[in-house]
């Protein structure tokens, strides 16, 4: 099949809202954004009250946080392949090469992300506040909402950052999801995979959804900081 | 009850900071009773907004002590900055989060009622860091009159703005002190303190040189310092 006719029937597998494709994006769709979710829960907290406290080895974390910014995927992958295998720590959970496994694996490639740039966002706006907030007895922990607040529309953007590299990866979802057919395929798994395969326009098909998402979430990005400037002034 | 009495006289003896091997405040003792407004003047690098800042316990003395003739629960004194911090939130939020953090019963009327005294009503909804410098020190005035407290510390309080905003801001520091808030304020400006002022520190290298009532300051400094810098020569 040329490329111009897998176009056109990657087109028509999206209007027509074909079941497989359907259910391959929202499964992605929905393990990335679980990670996200679950990555902002811990990651938030953390990068925030990593900016507003110093304590002995905080560099040391900090360095830490931010080489795991690079973590290959496929490591990622592998860890958590370790830890859930049936001979693992925690393999009588039973939940390697299901979503859940998936969203293990894309947490903890986003966790860093967020927590750094958290770290980095917070840091700013602690060293802005500090005063103010000390005087009305606003340190360490109790700091940390305030912050997390008026710093929304800069973390939005790390989220955003964060939900990009989770959607985009393929390693770990492939090596702890298995690629398994209508259970843990996801976007970038079926394009690898049909790819192989030389079925071009299911491949095709769920490469325009991914780079529309690309877009739409810089498109996220960049509205986030405008309505941010709007306030910070 | 306890929690009634009040702060003041707030007594502070042989404050002394030092960092990076420096000696920044040197001995610094004086007694503010209730009532009035003390200015805290003396060139750049003296010591004047350390000495504010360590009575407001933003940062602890290497020696010395601050004390309170009570220490009810809640702090009972406030500060407003050099640079007013604005939270990236509206006029009225700016207002309700302080009184929130302070733990002041009945915050949204309160937040009202500091917006209508300093005649912030119209802006309540704007963003405050989008408000003029003016507008921004009238609110950060307010924030700090909102939570009652009975000693305000002023840190240079118009040295951003325009004599128009200076002026309205000096009326406002007045109106406090007519209301009987005891006002320490630190200004580089003589002629503010002059206006403002019944009483003068002046500190010159991180040591109290004068504690004068300020018509006697200005008119016959005793101290050989106190002249050379109302004359004009910043003594570096």
């Amino acid at each position: 099949m040329d490329v111009t006719s897998a176009f056109g029937a990657a087109l028509s597998l999206i209007f027509n809202l074909d079941p497989q494709f359907l259910q391959i994006v929202g499964l992605s769709l929905r393990v990335t954004l679980t990670a996200v979710l679950l990555a902002a829960l811990i990651g938030l907290p953390l990068g925030a009250l990593l900016a507003v406290t110093r304590f002995p080895g905080r560099s040391v974390i900090i360095v830490l946080v931010n080489g795991l910014m690079g973590l290959p995927p496929v490591v990622a992958g592998l860890i958590v392949f370790l830890l859930l295998s049936r001979s693992g720590p925690l393999g009588s959970l039973g939940w390697l090469f299901t979503p859940t496994a998936m969203v293990i694996a894309q947490t903890l490639l986003v966790l860093p992300i967020i927590i750094a740039l958290t770290r980095g966002t917070i840091e700013d706006l602690w060293s802005e506040y500090r005063e103010h907030l000390t005087s009305l007895g606003l340190t360490g922990w109790r700091a940390v909402p305030t912050l997390l607040w008026d710093g929304r529309f800069a973390l939005a953007t790390g989220l955003l950052a964060g939900f990009g590299r989770a959607s985009a990866e393929v390693g770990a979802v492939l090596i702890v999801g298995g690629n398994i057919a209508a259970y843990t395929r996801t976007m970038t798994t079926s394009i690898a995979l049909e790819t192989s395969k030389g079925d071009l326009p299911l491949a095709l098909g769920l490469g325009l959804v991914l780079i529309t998402l690309t877009v739409a979430i810089n498109a996220a990005a960049y509205g986030a900081s405008r309505i941010g400037a709007r306030f910070a002034g | 009850m306890r929690d009634n009495a009040s702060i003041l006289p707030l007594d502070v003896e042989g404050l002394r900071f030092e960092a990076g091997g420096k000696t920044l405040l040197d001995g610094v003792s004086f007694s503010l009773p209730k009532g009035g407004v003390t200015a805290v003047i003396g060139p750049n690098g003296a010591g004047k907004s350390l000495t504010l800042r360590i009575c407001h316990k933003l940062i602890m003395p290497s020696a010395g002590r601050v004390r309170w003739a009570a220490e009810p629960g809640r702090k009972r004194h406030a500060m407003v900055f050099q640079r007013p911090v604005m939270l990236r939130r509206s006029v009225i939020a700016n207002l309700r989060h302080a009184l929130v953090a302070y733990g002041t019963p009945d915050p949204a009327t309160r937040a009202q009622t500091a917006l209508a005294r300093f005649g912030l009503l119209a802006l309540a909804e704007r963003p405050a860091r989008l408000l003029s410098g003016g507008e921004q020190q009238r609110l950060a005035i307010a924030r700090a009159w909102a939570l009652e407290p009975e000693l305000m510390f002023l840190d240079e309080p118009s040295s951003q703005l325009d004599p128009g905003a200076t002026r309205q801001i000096e009326e406002i520091i007045r109106g406090l002190a007519a209301e009987g808030m005891t006002i320490l304020m630190t200004t580089h400006d003589l002629g503010q303190a002059r206006r403002l002022s019944q009483r003068v520190l002046f500190l010159n290298k991180g040591r109290l040189v004068e504690d004068a009532e300020t018509t006697r300051f200005f008119a016959e400094p005793s101290s050989s310092e106190a002249r050379a810098f109302l004359a004009g020569d910043l003594l570096w």
